[in-house]
């Protein structure tokens, strides 16, 4: 069976989804076979039905593996033309077993 | 395993643990049943907006509920044949 790798993924901007349902952007700088990620420049979009998204930066971070749920490659052009502030949801559940 | 190979290409929903679904085109699939898809959306977009900027996506075998597949997608006696050929051990 073929082996589907990160490895695209490395230096590019990624959004990771939680197992606890937070979403992190951050650089892709490095990965492992068990999800593990180090991501760069990395910060939190906490999302709320009563304000805008709002960033928490986070800095140089590791995930571990088994915490990672999505691993989205963020197409830039896409985010600059999303105005953040004015998103409103919930916030995604956490990964039910 | 060759049985998720066949399936490279077309259009799938994976719906996720945390009750997220994304649509997209199989890309790649790997021991884990980790997933690649490309071209993703997700299928409610104003209750998850989460993926916005996202067109291609990891998604980690471990948080994979369902993969809802094409009903036309899959020749089913190919998977069958698949299917015994894997519980024979061969």
């Amino acid at each position: 069976m073929a082996s589907t790798s990160l490895e695209p993924l490395v230096d590019q901007t990624i959004s990771v989804i939680t197992n606890d349902g937070r979403n992190i952007v951050g650089v892709l700088k490095g990965f492992d076979q068990a999800t593990n990620l180090i991501l760069d420049e990395s910060h939190e979009r906490v999302y709320s039905t009563k304000v805008g998204v709002e960033p928490i930066v986070l800095g140089l971070y590791i995930i571990r593996g088994d915490n990672i749920a999505v691993v989205g490659e963020l197409d830039e052009e896409l985010d600059a033309s999303l105005d953040l502030t004015s998103l409103r949801a919930h916030p995604l559940k956490p990964v039910q077993h | 395993m060759d049985a998720t190979e066949e399936l490279v290409g077309k259009e799938v929903t994976v719906e996720l643990k945390n009750d997220l679904a994304i649509r997209g085109t199989l890309h790649s699939v790997d021991q884990y049943l980790n997933i690649k898809l490309e071209n993703t959306r997700v299928v409610d977009q104003v209750k998850y907006p989460h993926m916005l900027s996202v067109r291609n996506c990891f998604i980690r075998g471990s948080v994979v509920r369902y993969v809802q597949l094409p009903p036309d997608g899959v020749d089913i006696e190919i998977l069958h044949d698949a299917t015994r050929r894997e519980a024979r051990g061969s």
